[in-house]
């Protein structure tokens, strides 16, 4: 961290031409993470190109502040249930980017020992409990995870991310429902990127959305812009200190727009190039770039953080590709306690 | 040891386990007032509504808040109701409850045990009875429950408590009232351990749940025809005791499955299959499966009766595997 900005706090302009208080390490740290996020999909899509990601990987690029920005303020021992689309969400709470590498190219050392790959990445001792690769099965768990906090009575909070594709499943309305009834303290962020799978999620969903779904439930919900980092950053730390007050579950959505396509390999040929570049124009990490330097922050350190993060995954996307497979033992291991599981098989 | 009712004999279960570790509950519709078959009456005044909590009828929710805060650190015992609602939360336990310990590497367990109120009872029809039970032996990551007797219901119930796998725990309506003796003592029974109903030397009858009732009423006229028949109550589908099959099929040479619930693709298939690969040359008669036909279950009680299967079916079956032709 480059300390000699400290935490001053020094009035600026935002796009929105509204004066605040800009609290400059907080933002150098989100304009960090953001480039780490980016720089680990770069190099999980040449991982990708290069034929060794073993299944389908899903980029998050372009929706790197919604990820820094609710991740980076939950605290170690709370819970985060993330999507398959979930890297940035699992690096920016903590996981090792080396061990998530790995597992994406089922490697001994894998995070999950290269039983899970992308899409069930999941980090227990930074309180990340999982990707899921069905759609919207998070949202239950997530208030489960909750119900156990208001059982067991911490502090601690549960987080779901999902995307706008889970809201038109069963367990939207279930999961938001129970943590509804049981006041539970989970907050809810649809990463609303446009997309559902291959299909634009707005022509399949019927009515006014998410945010509308969850305040129909008696959810307090709020909508910003996913792509600013500042937006972000305040409203989650604004629900995250109610539901710590035992405010109960809150609801954020978050717009923003995926800009590569379904998995890596998905050319997205299905949408409107111009779409697309317009949407690059509006990519979250020049938007974190351009506030910093505006206030004050030297170009070198903010580039520093692009060149930085590009070593660092490169040189983990080495180091992962000279590692061994797993042991074959592993393949009968973690299966459950009772009974052998190769009973009657070959 | 006291008489109790195998519904009672579950309740004293869940309420020691309850009592012995404050990270175990219960959570499901309807358990506030007792539950929809009252197993859970009275528990909620020593317990509180945290711990007996009511539940919305979101059978996802239950079953996948269950799964979360099962990762969490608690111990949650999952009321489904009718094992028949348990389809509807099928994503939340086989792809999650199942999966999560070792899709994540082994980070996580999740302890949870999922009652599932199961069978054929008082004309409720094609929603409401049946016995779905081979399916999730099918499931790597589960653990399959089938008890049929109030010391068993009690015995394996704290056994799933404390056991670190899901474990899909099938409880008969029919036999919700069935008496027997139930030990007072913290006595906690086996996965994997069959029970020896009745000994006998000719033929081997194996059953579990409320069809072991059926088949001990069989061994009974059995007898009566100078057929003796050994009854072995399998208690839990998996693990399944293997051994405690094989030493008597070794014995009696003749092996009869019978469940309720349907044949094709039924757990007595894969007892049949095993026992042919393991011992083929032990038996004298080829292995006989007495279950329900493939139809759905019925509302008119004549109509429910045509496809359960009776202790007069299997006393047919058994006599004639007793002549050892083919």
């Amino acid at each position: 961290m480059v300390l000699r900005y400290g935490v001053i706090e020094k009035e600026i302009f935002l796009s929105s031409s509204i004066p605040v208080n800009l609290d400059i390490e907080r933002y150098f740290n989100h304009h960090k993470m953001m480039n780490r996020i980016r720089a680990f999909e770069e190099t999980a899509a040449s991982a990708n190109d290069d034929g060794l990601v073993l299944g389908a990987i899903h980029l998050s690029i372009g929706q790197e502040a919604i990820a820094s920005g609710v991740c980076q303020n939950l605290k170690k021992d709370d819970f985060l249930l993330s999507t398959h689309r979930g890297h940035g969400h699992t690096l920016a709470k903590g996981a090792d980017p080396q061990s998530m590498m790995l597992e994406l190219l089922g490697r001994k050392g894998g995070i999950c020992q290269g039983k899970g790959g992308s899409m069930h990445i999941a980090d227990f001792s930074v309180g990340m409990l999982g990707a899921n690769g069905v759609v919207s099965a998070n949202i239950n768990i997530a208030a489960g995870a909750g119900h156990a906090i208001k059982l067991k009575g911490g502090n601690n909070i549960s987080c779901c991310i999902f995307g706008d594709g889970a809201i038109n499943r069963g367990p939207f309305l279930e999961g938001l429902n129970w943590a509804g009834v049981f006041k539970l303290p989970v907050l809810f962020v649809c990463e609303k990127n446009g997309f559902a799978s291959t299909t634009v999620t707005e022509a399949m969903t019927s009515g006014e959305g998410g945010k509308q779904r969850a305040q129909s439930l008696g959810i307090p919900a709020e909508e910003v812009d996913g792509n600013d980092i500042v937006e972000v950053d305040e409203c989650v730390r604004k629900n995250i200190e109610e539901i710590r007050s035992g405010g109960g579950p809150r609801f954020i959505l978050c717009n923003t727009y995926r800009l590569h396509g379904h998995t890596a390999s998905d050319p997205a040929l299905y949408r409107e190039q111009e779409d697309v570049d317009e949407a690059w124009k509006n990519d979250p990490i020049p938007k974190c770039r351009d506030l910093l330097k505006n206030a004050g922050v030297l170009d070198e350190d903010l580039k520093g953080h692009r060149t930085d993060a590009l070593s660092e995954m490169r040189e983990i996307y080495n180091l992962a590709k000279q590692a061994p497979w797993p042991e074959l033992q592993l393949a009968y291991e973690d299966v459950q306690d009772s009974g052998d599981p190769r009973e009657e098989a070959f | 040891m006291t008489v109790m009712t195998y519904a009672d004999a579950a309740k004293a279960a869940l309420a020691e386990e309850m009592r012995r570790d404050p990270l175990v509950w219960a959570v499901g519709e309807d358990l506030g007032r007792g539950g929809v078959f009252g197993q859970y009456k009275g528990l909620i005044e020593e317990f509180g509504s945290d711990r007996i909590s009511d539940a919305p009828i979101s059978e996802a929710a239950i079953m996948g808040a269950s799964v979360g805060a099962a990762m969490a650190g608690t111990r949650p015992v999952v009321e489904m109701r009718f094992a028949d609602f348990a389809l509807c939360a099928v994503d939340e336990l086989v792809n999650q409850a199942a999966k999560a310990r070792y899709m994540l590497g082994g980070q996580t367990n999740v302890p949870m045990v999922i009652r599932e109120p199961m069978g054929i009872w008082r004309s409720s029809a094609a929603q409401h009875s049946q016995s779905l039970e081979s399916w999730y032996t099918h499931i790597p990551g589960l653990v399959v429950v089938v008890p049929s007797t109030p010391a068993d219901n009690k015995g394996l119930l704290k056994s799933a408590i404390r056991c670190d796998d899901p474990v899909v725990y099938l409880e008969h309506k029919n036999i919700w009232g069935v008496e027997g003796e139930v030990p007072d003592e913290d006595v906690l029974l086996p996965f994997g351990k069959a029970r020896i109903e009745r000994e006998g030397a000719d033929i081997s009858i194996v059953s579990w749940s409320a069809q072991l009732h059926v088949a001990s009423e069989a061994a009974e006229n059995l007898q009566k025809k100078g057929i003796s028949a050994e009854v072995i109550d399998l208690r839990t589908l998996w693990p399944w005791d293997k051994e405690a099959v094989f030493s008597s099929v070794e014995k009696t040479g003749r092996l009869l499955i019978t469940h309720e619930s349907v044949a094709v693709g039924g757990f007595g298939a894969e007892i049949a299959a095993t026992v042919s690969e393991h011992m083929f040359k032990a038996l004298k008669h080829p292995v006989r499966r007495c279950a329900a036909p493939r139809v759905p279950i019925s509302y008119a009680p004549p109509l429910e009766d045509m496809i359960r299967v009776t202790a007069n079916n299997i006393v047919d079956v058994a006599t004639t595997m007793m002549d050892n032709g083919n």
